[in-house]
């Protein structure tokens, strides 16, 4: 019989902070500067350049330690984390490797196998590395330091999840809290969020674990979870044959859905990590500590429970919408201007979800206003354009965010509320379609709906259709 | 001299360190680091059981910047410092991937 094998996985986690300002200088964090132009001599490594930390970075990081039940070391410091590549123009790295802020703490995720808790092992600040352009035509490699010295944290989990499913979950879980505190948007496709997958395999029962691989280069969910398939599977099919895992760090090729070797053990690099001299410990007191305890937001589970008995909206609009910040914070500024939570929530669940889906964006990637959103719905609501015709104008609004009143006026889509052009227009589509009025008398019910298409079609779908029907009926009846 | 380093000790200290080294500069690297190494042993004979590991030598902490923007775009002084320029960007030898 074929061995039984388990799969034992950890990941490490950076988050690039959304801070205003680098991790150590006054530099830009924005993205989409042109190269080198969010630089100084601290970021760009120059001698006698003198980091100064970011207050905002540690109140981040103790903010996300306190959401994973971790705990906060009250007395930290930097390491300097040592290795030549032209992307980290120091020579070393500015990281925490004796005292990292967070320690043992893990979150909730449930799957369809259960509920089980994902332990983390620790959080780290540290800086990001600039990014490296090879240039073919030169045959050399140019550096933007832009990204350099971009605060990041890294988390770092226990070795506890077993499979794809648990995997996701768990980055699911961790970015929702990392987003509703603000401390980042998290866009793994712009590597905001970035995950390192360590994995190994043992057969079922084994009490040690395997040779763990670690796998680089993964930014999309999908990817992630075609990654850990292929991955198990190779370590699975060596064990089979009877060869070794190597320890080592392999590149994933999502569009080949195969990894390669970057780098084995024996070529690891020694880091000789010593703490940093020019950065002074951080003490956390207790006061510091309540004050940002006291400034965490209101989280999810919360939410839900406040929209169950402030909003009236179904259990399942509520699990969906409070699923990202983003979509959250626009139903609830949305209801603020039109009070009208249902309708609200109708938006997002059906046309929005559909949108999203069909030019494959994520609920964070949403540009309408909360704004435009609730002009629409009041447009609707005042029967000034109806249902068919706020579908149209909502994928403008989906799209460029325009202001669906002005837009509306501008293509001259206002519904035409004049009975009297109506029953008009009415009339003369009945007298075009006599076999239909016959069908009708004969018990057709779908003559009718004929006639209000062709009556719509004629109105350039700018009528009311309830009035329509309403005509209609009469005019039959008579 | 207690210590004494490996000829193996220092060619991988010279990686480390992307140094090259002469054959005298070598030898004497290794009496350097030898005796550096024998100080640690001597400190290594105080009893430090219970003592804090030292973090910093100046008794200060929590050295803040607030987040608030204070640098400009500096790419032309900047980029004076490296190798090579193009594109706006400093140009090095190439990297493998």
């Amino acid at each position: 019989m074929a061995k039984q094998y388990e799969t034992v996985i950890g990941l490490e986690v950076h988050v690039e902070l959304a801070t205003k300002t680098k991790i150590f200088c006054g530099c830009s964090t924005e993205f989409g500067g042109a190269p080198n132009t969010h630089t100084c001599p601290v970021c760009t490594g120059m001698p006698g350049s003198l980091p100064v930390l970011n207050k905002q970075v540690v109140e981040y990081a103790i903010a996300v330690g306190l959401a994973t039940n971790c705990s906060i070391t009250r007395y930290c410091k930097f390491d300097r984390k040592n290795y030549f590549y032209p992307d980290n123009p120091q020579n070393y790295q500015i990281s925490q490797l004796y005292l990292p802020i967070c320690r043992n703490g893990g979150v909730e995720i449930e799957t369809e196998t259960g509920k089980k808790v994902v332990g983390i092992h620790e959080i780290h600040m540290e800086e990001d590395a600039g990014k490296l352009i090879h240039d073919e035509w030169e045959n050399c490699s140019l550096v933007d330091y832009n990204r350099s010295g971009v605060p990041l944290i890294e988390i770092v989990s226990e070795p506890d999840m077993r499979s794809a499913e648990e995997v996701i979950a768990y980055l699911e879980k961790l970015r929702l809290i990392i987003q509703y505190l603000g401390a980042s948007d998290c866009k793994l496709q712009e590597g905001s969020m970035r995950a390192d997958v360590n994995l190994s395999v043992r057969e079922v029962g084994a009490k040690e674990f395997g040779t763990r691989t670690e796998m680089k280069n993964l930014n999309s969910f999908k990817a992630i979870a075609r990654a850990i398939e292929g991955e198990k599977n190779r370590q699975i099919d060596l064990l089979n044959e009877g060869k070794k895992v190597i320890q080592e760090t392999r590149r994933w090729d999502d569009t080949k859905e195969t990894s390669y070797a970057m780098r084995s053990k024996e070529d690891a690099q020694d880091y000789r990590y010593f703490p940093d001299p020019d950065l002074v410990p951080v003490r956390i007191s207790d006061e510091w500590l309540e004050e940002i305890k006291a400034n965490q937001p209101e989280f999810r589970t919360e939410k839900m429970l406040r929209y169950k008995e402030e909003y009236d909206i179904p259990d399942y609009d509520i699990d969906i919408i409070t699923n990202s910040k983003h979509l959250a914070d626009i139903f609830e500024a949305t209801v603020a201007i039109c009070n009208q939570p249902k309708k609200v929530s109708n938006w997002l669940m059906v046309e929005t979800m559909r949108l999203l889906k069909e030019h494959e964006m994520e609920p964070e990637d949403i540009v309408f206003s909360p704004e435009n959103l609730a002009k629409l719905i009041l447009l609707v609501e005042n029967k000034a354009i109806n249902s068919t015709v706020a579908k149209e104008v909502f994928e403008v609004v989906f799209d460029k965010d325009i202001d669906p009143e002005a837009y509306v006026e501008e293509k001259g889509l206002k519904t035409v509320n004049d009975q009297g052009a109506l029953r008009k227009t009415i009339e003369y589509i009945v007298e075009a379609n006599q076999q239909s009025v016959e069908d009708y008398h004969n018990g057709k019910q779908k003559a009718m709906g004929f006639l209000v298409g062709q009556t719509m079609k004629a109105m350039q779908g700018k009528a009311d259709p309830a009035m329509v029907n309403r005509i209609l009926k009469e005019i039959l009846e008579s | 001299m207690a210590n004494i380093i490996s000829d193996e000790t220092i060619e991988y200290v010279g990686i480390l360190a992307k140094l090259d080294l002469s054959s005298e500069q070598i030898e004497q690297a290794k009496k350097d680091m030898g005796s550096m190494l024998d100080y640690i042993d001597k400190l290594n004979e105080l009893d430090t059981e219970g003592v804090e590991p030292m973090s910093h030598v100046f008794p200060v902490q929590n050295v803040f910047r607030q987040d608030v923007v204070t640098n400009g775009d500096n790419r032309e002084q900047i980029l004076k410092n490296a190798p090579g320029e193009k594109d706006g960007m400093f140009m090095v030898p190439r990297t493998v991937e």
